[in-house]
């Protein structure tokens, strides 16, 4: 309990006000421990990628408990969702990389959220990071003269290189081809593990559920173990 | 590595010919600005030539008068009323008015305006005023403006072959003498200076006593605004007294809100702000359109929505400066070419250039709070 990095209790979520409120989910509970690997399945619609966001700080609760890094997010100002985003790294389905910007100058941009360090260091680090995934070669590429592959482990890069405590991956695999994904996923796991970070990561992909300490099932807006 | 800027910065230049058409608009902006302005000045300063080249340092007008070329009279005694102040070194009256002047040549009539003086005095700093000044003191003799329209007959090129030219002004037989040049501007096609005797022969039921404009010497450095102060208090009702600066002033003034001219100026420069605008709104409102998503990735990361207004703000700022450069170096170009063709004093001066400048800011920065607007769809909890 004192180690978990996301707890959730009994959290319930809507979308709309009053007559037109639809609830999304009921009543879910769960815990990521440091270092944990948690996959979130479920059909579409079922609301993994809501919970995901609610997690990611990107939207706040509204009823229950949602504590992320020691961050009550229930009911937090924007101030506060914006503090904790910058310990959660987040890997999208698309890439999401800026085109006017090289490898090596999207993966700063992740680093230069954190004022403590020189700009020597974050340069050093972001060199670091693109070779840890693969990418030695390419730092200084646009993101239009790279593969589909080469594009989200940039992102990957992006989301390790501030070495975040919380990682939250939506179908990071899907715009991938098999093996792709494989590697992609592979390389997420080393590079969590070495850092110990928690992954939370919504996937559709059975082929990846084997990286997985535990697999969560959603469905219809309710968790079920599996 | 980077900050603001230089995201901004290149976010703009990653796609050239995308740039340089955004340079492109916003410097024909800049460009449409200053030829308003351009022309506007250019107009204004040929229609204030004579208050600006007076000898005055201070003017006495008539209250109800709106314009030159429409003084409305006042008492002389006023003006020579402040000559009991030591301050004042000299005064002289003048008359002003419209007259027909019938074309010697062809027999047809136009209006044109006559100006009287003492020609003991130059009191109009025009070339050729003050070396035929002696020809003025014979009876009903004028010089004619060599500048005035062509309707007026080609008195320039008479005088020049050494033809005697008479017309008829107001219907009294005048001689032209000898030329100066003021050039035509709104008010008047022609002009013709005389003496203050031969003005009241021309105009012969205008009184001596009820004059137009009292030119007004001040001893050398003797402060004008002081003395204004000090006589305005002494006139009567219906009199102003005016500094050189003043009366420059008042008949600008006129031109500018009296007339549509300063309507249709203004106009010219709203649009070239709005066209402006528009093609920075374009540019600016594309940008954040095709970067929705990475924008919001960027929220995700715990970019805060003021760092992303930052952003748009910084390129609307550098679209305004780097457009501007172009934009000053053609309207120069085109002042030069606009000097040579119409000899419209046509300059850009540092305040012009400035508030251009700062036009094309503001209609970068306006296009750029628009397009802002567009950024809050950059929300993460809705785009994934």
């Amino acid at each position: 309990m004192m180690n978990a990095s996301v707890s959730i209790q009994n959290l319930d979520f809507a979308f709309g006000e009053g007559e037109l409120q639809k609830q999304i989910l009921f009543d879910v509970s769960l815990e990521i421990q440091a270092g944990e690997i948690v996959l979130l399945t479920g059909p579409s619609g079922s609301g993994k990628t809501t919970l995901l966001t609610l997690i990611g700080a990107l939207r706040s609760a509204q009823s229950g408990s949602l504590s992320v890094l020691g961050h009550e997010l229930a009911g937090a100002t924007t101030e506060q969702l914006v503090a904790a985003r910058r310990k959660i790294g987040y890997i999208f389905q698309a890439h999401n990389l800026l085109k006017f910007l090289t490898a090596q100058q999207n993966v700063e941009m992740s680093l230069e959220l954190h004022p403590d360090l020189t700009k020597a260091e974050r340069s050093r680090r972001a060199a670091e990071i693109l070779d840890a995934v693969g990418l030695d070669d390419r730092k200084h590429y646009f993101p239009d003269s790279l593969s589909g592959g080469q594009k989200q482990r940039v992102a990957i890069a992006r989301a390790l290189a501030a070495r975040p405590q919380l990682i939250l991956a939506d179908e990071p695999t899907a715009a991938l081809d098999g093996k792709t994904g494989r590697t992609i996923v592979d390389m997420l796991k080393t590079l969590a593990k070495e850092q110990g970070c928690p992954i939370l990561m919504v996937t559709h992909d059975n082929r990846v559920l084997d990286i997985a300490d535990r697999i969560v099932h959603m469905e219809d807006g309710r968790l079920v173990r599996s | 590595m980077f900050g603001f800027i230089s995201l901004a910065w290149l976010q703009l230049t990653h796609e050239k010919t995308r740039l340089l058409t955004a340079l492109a608009g916003v410097a024909f902006a800049c460009i449409l600005m200053f030829l308003q302005f351009g022309f506007q000045d250019a107009l204004f300063d040929s229609a204030t030539l004579v208050e600006r080249k007076m000898n005055a340092d201070l003017v006495l007008i008539s209250k109800k008068s709106e314009a030159f070329f429409a003084m409305k009279s006042f008492a002389r005694r006023s003006l020579y009323q402040t000559l009991q102040h030591k301050e004042v070194a000299q005064v002289m009256p003048m008359y002003v008015g419209l007259g027909p002047w019938k074309n010697p040549w062809n027999g047809r009539t136009r209006s044109l305006l006559v100006m009287g003086f003492n020609p003991e005095v130059s009191v109009l700093d025009l070339p050729g005023i003050a070396e035929n000044l002696d020809f003025l003191k014979q009876s009903d003799t004028v010089l004619f403006d060599r500048n005035s329209r062509a309707e007026f007959g080609d008195v320039p090129a008479a005088l020049g072959k050494g033809t005697a030219v008479s017309a008829e002004v107001n219907q009294r037989r005048v001689d032209v003498k000898g030329l100066f040049t003021l050039g035509a501007s709104f008010a008047a096609d022609g002009t013709i200076v005389t003496s203050d005797l031969n003005f009241l022969r021309i105009f012969k039921d205008h009184r001596q006593e009820a004059i137009h404009v009292g030119i007004i010497k001040l001893q050398p450095g003797t402060n004008p605004l002081v003395i204004k102060n000090l006589l305005q208090r002494e006139m009567p009702e219906d009199v102003r007294v005016l500094t050189q600066a003043e009366f420059v002033q008042f008949e600008k003034e006129y031109w500018e809100t009296g007339t549509a001219i300063g309507f249709i100026f203004s106009l010219g420069v709203a649009m070239g702000f709005v066209v402006g605008m528009v093609i920075a709104y374009q540019i600016l409102h594309s940008d954040v359109a095709n970067h929705l998503a990475e924008y919001a990735t960027l929220k995700a990361m715990g970019y805060t929505d003021r760092f992303l207004i930052g952003v748009v703000a910084q390129e609307s700022f550098l679209l305004s400066a780097i457009g501007y450069v172009p934009g000053i170096l053609i309207s120069w170009g085109l002042y030069e070419l606009t000097k040579q063709a119409t000899f419209l004093p046509m300059e850009i001066t540092f305040g012009r250039a400035a508030l251009v400048l700062f036009l094309t800011f503001g209609m970068c920065l306006a296009s750029g709070v628009l397009a802002m607007r567009k950024l809050r769809q950059a929300d993460p909890a809705d785009i994934f």
